[in-house]
């Protein structure tokens, strides 16, 4: 039996197990925080910082990823908020630069419920869009499923990019694991052909 | 061999030290010659190499001693060579000054005045360090005896009392003791959070979990600084001995230096110092038969800037792509492999055999009350004295910049200095009597970071800084995460936009937007304090980001697209040189008849302002550029003038 922790969120009081996350905490109690990069059967992996709640902890308050921040006594969580609301809509923004505007899935309602602008920065900053937002979700459900990771990342920083490993290609098998965790509906072809895009120009060596 | 030399006890280190120093002659010359990075790099191995033939030559090869030693830190004067017992220091020495040396400092006993150090504001040749401006205001308990040491020799390290640190803590004080002691000295790790080294340390000690690791962060990346390298290269043993007590103070019995490979010569020192050490019973199996364990496992870095973040050094350490992860559970509780791992910066390290010999009350002495000890900067940028500079905590930028650092060079006025790194906040001239530690660096906006100090002058364009550290840190950042990575992207573009008059009124608000997200919501602290160079910039040069939004206009000339060159027909002397430099042929114009330049075709590189001897070329940003000459316009010419039949 794991030991049971008091915190606050939004003012409430929440139990929670010890080593639960905010986000579980609050899940359980039907508070809902966004997430992009998160999966519950996933360890947690805090990139795209879309779950950024406020704590306060022995008087000092700042900001974490609700995902990953282990519940405490005394916490106190406040999940939404004027500046929460500002910095999420932000973080929207910026990762369409990269996504692009032509998002689907859960990217799609975060967008029009936080009011943001997918232009704001992608029409400064031209480039081709991928539709993806490197949240790695792909990458580690292809690793849990498979033991070994058909696809990756490559690159640092903005080269930073989610590939195909032409030489475990083979290992890319029809679960279609990839294309259900996808939040910006990347990931589309389904099988019987493995569904990450372009499989075939990688193979072909094209890129 | 390997027996004799074994220490098995705390009185064999004695003996061993009273044979080292029983069989070395203190009054034997000695000539120490640096071989550090920057001196090598500037001839340091032939000077060496012409000193041994000349020694040989003249017979002295037996009563001479020659040492390769570490960095002193005033590495623009290199190649520096230091003559004992009377250290005599010359720098900027050069091969063909190797007789000289010899015969008139060895055998005479008497300096070569002619190429002792020249103090440029007083004009005075001075013999010791402790009379250079450069040295009298500084306090170096880290440096000191990199001047004294030949880092491939543990001996050396001994003979200076080395490893009696590491006699004392296991033989006389629990590791409890060990830990009180570095809390009560206040140690503040010079990494950069300047968090408590104790407190760090004791909760790694708490934790119940084994193993145990602790590291050597010598992942330094900021450009321009290059301390932390200084002493690995130059005192490899305190940065070893440190780790040895840090080790039996947390319960630790393996241990990593994560060093970057560009560090070669830094990656030797400290493999051979491991090596050494494990040799003498110092490390390895029941050090110095105190039944402590402890091995260190060097770990050549790939050289990302993000992987001296702790958590992403681990990760590389595991074989891992270096990438931050969230450090809500610190590494001291769960970091390599998930276990409990302490890691510090290098010259955290190298303080502690300090601390425990001396005391924390000492140690608690120097400085000021948040923040002990010394710090060593690296002073860079537009002073006079460039280099590590070692001094006391709270010493003012003032007398950083001017009693240290000589100045602004070509006597031109200061402008700002950047502490921290690259991603450190600009700092003001109002900001020049700030005391500098920890805590006063971070009230005003910056940090201090590892060390890093650019000192910027007056012709220093602020907005074009901001937009150079931003780039920077856009080819730095991992990549993981959205504020960080995209933030970072926009940042850039937005800036490099300003900077060539492509700026936006509401683009100030859409900077602050980002600053805002990247410094509250990032991962790690790169993207957390990634804003600091534009947020401070903002702050203290405002008017600058004005000019260029509005004016389209680069009152220091610095950005390209909004400076133009134009020669003024009444100084030109129509001499062609500037024309036969412009690589674009940009410049029109024949002999005997004024110049000017073709805008057009101009790609703004300078060389033409570089070369003109007559002060015609003029830089323009934010007016009108004036039409070309009449065609055939002769010059004007001076009666006076340099070049000039």
């Amino acid at each position: 039996m794991r030991k049971t922790v008091t915190l606050q969120i939004n003012d409430k009081e929440v139990k929670a197990e010890e080593g639960m996350t905010i986000l579980e905490a609050a899940k359980k109690v039907g508070v809902e925080i966004p997430t992009l990069c998160y999966h519950e059967e996933l360890a947690p992996y805090g990139a795209c910082r879309i779950c950024s709640v406020e704590i306060e902890r022995r008087g000092r308050s700042r900001m974490v990823a609700a995902c990953c921040y282990p519940v405490e006594e005394e916490l106190k969580v406040i999940t939404r908020s004027p500046k929460i609301d500002k910095i999420r809509k932000t973080i929207i923004e910026l990762a369409a630069v990269v996504a692009g505007e032509d998002v689907v899935g859960e990217m799609r309602a975060l967008a029009s419920e936080y009011n943001a602008d997918l232009s704001r920065f992608s029409s400064r900053v031209s480039i081709e869009p991928t539709n993806c937002i490197l949240c790695g979700l792909c990458v580690r459900r292809c690793v849990e499923a498979n033991w070994d990771g058909a696809i990756g990342f490559l690159g640092r920083g903005v080269n930073r990019s989610v590939v195909l490993f032409p030489e475990k290609a083979g290992n890319c098998l029809i679960c279609s694991y990839c294309r259900n965790v996808c939040p910006t509906g990347r990931i589309t072809s389904t099988g019987p052909n493995p569904p990450f895009p372009h499989v075939d120009d990688i193979l072909a060596g094209r890129k | 061999m390997g027996a004799v030399k074994c220490i098995t006890s705390p009185e064999g280190l004695n003996r061993l030290r009273e044979r080292i120093r029983a069989e070395r002659e203190p009054s034997k010359p000695t000539i120490s010659v640096c071989v550090s990075t920057g001196c090598v790099a500037l001839g340091a191995r032939r000077v060496m190499e012409t000193l041994r033939a000349e020694l040989q030559k003249q017979g002295l090869k037996d009563t001479v001693e020659i040492r390769e030693t570490g960095c002193l830190g005033f590495c623009e004067q290199g190649p520096r060579v230091t003559i004992y017992p009377e250290e005599v220091c010359y720098f900027k020495v050069k091969p063909e000054n190797a007789p000289e040396i010899v015969s008139k400092n060895i055998l005479e006993k008497q300096a070569v005045e002619r190429l002792l150090y020249t103090d440029p504001t007083t004009s005075r040749k001075t013999q010791k360090l402790e009379d250079m401006p450069f040295y009298k205001y500084q306090l170096r308990l880290l440096l000191e005896n990199n001047a004294r040491i030949d880092p491939k020799n543990i001996e050396d390290y001994i003979a200076l009392g080395g490893y009696s640190a590491v006699a004392k803590a296991l033989f006389q004080m629990t590791p409890e003791q060990v830990i009180e002691e570095i809390k009560k000295a206040n140690l503040r790790g010079r990494g950069g959070a300047g968090f408590p080294t104790g407190l760090k340390w004791e909760t790694t000690r708490n934790v119940l979990d084994e193993p145990k690791y602790v590291i050597v962060n010598c992942d330094e990346g900021d450009p321009g600084a290059f301390q932390d390298r200084s002493l690995m290269e130059g005192n490899p043993h305190s940065v070893l001995e440190g780790l040895i007590i840090g080790a039996y103070a947390i319960g630790a019995h393996e241990g990593y230096v994560y060093v970057r490979e560009e560090y070669p010569i830094a990656v030797e020192n400290i493999s051979v110092a491991i090596e050494q050490a494990e040799e003498y019973g110092l490390l390895g199996e029941n050090i110095m038969g105190s039944g402590f364990n402890f091995r260190v496992r060097v770990h050549r870095g790939a050289g990302a800037f993000v992987s001296g973040e702790s958590s992403a050094l681990m990760a590389a350490i595991e074989g891992n792509v270096g990438e931050p992860r969230p450090k809500y559970v610190h590494t001291a509780v769960k970091g390599i492999r998930d276990k409990p791992s302490c890691l510090n910066n290098v010259k955290t390290w190298a303080n502690i055999p300090l601390i425990i010999l001396r005391g924390a009350e000492w140690f608690r002495s120097l400085g000021t009350k948040g923040s002990s000890g010394t710090m060593i900067f690296s002073l860079v940028g537009k002073v006079n004295n460039t280099g590590l500079v070692e001094v006391p905590m709270g010493i003012t930028l003032r007398d950083l910049i001017y009693k240290i650092g000589g100045g602004i060079r070509g006597g031109k006025r200061f402008k700002a200095v950047q502490t921290g790194g690259p991603s450190g906040g600009f700092i003001p001239k109002e900001h020049l009597d700030l005391p500098v530690d920890f805590d006063e660096l971070t009230k005003i906006g910056s940090m201090m970071g590892s060390g890093g100090m650019v000192v910027m002058d007056e012709d220093t364009c602020m907005t074009d800084m901001a937009r150079y550290f931003i780039d920077f840190l856009l080819e730095e950042s991992c990549g993981k995460c959205v504020p960080c990575r995209e933030g970072l992207r926009a940042l850039s573009k937005i800036l490099n936009d300003i900077c060539e008059g492509k700026g936006k009124d509401e683009d100030l608000q859409t900077i602050e937007d980002i600053t805002e997200t990247m410094k509250e919501a990032s991962l790690c602290e790169l993207g957390r304090t990634a804003a600091n160079p534009v947020l401070t910039s903002l702050e203290y040069f405002r008017d600058e980001w004005d000019q260029h939004i509005r004016e389209k206009r680069c009152a220091s000339k610095v950005c390209k697209a909004l400076t133009s060159y134009y020669i003024d027909p009444v100084k030109c002397q129509a001499c062609l040189i500037c024309l036969r430099e412009c690589s674009v042929g940009a410049i029109q114009g024949e002999k005997d008849q004024v110049h000017w330049v073709e805008q057009e075709k101009c790609i703004k590189c300078g060389t033409c302002y570089e070369v003109c001897s007559f002060d015609a070329i003029r830089r323009l940003s934010g007016e009108q550029i004036p039409p070309p000459p009449p065609k055939g316009m002769k010059p004007i010419r001076k009666k006076k003038g340099r070049g000039l039949e």
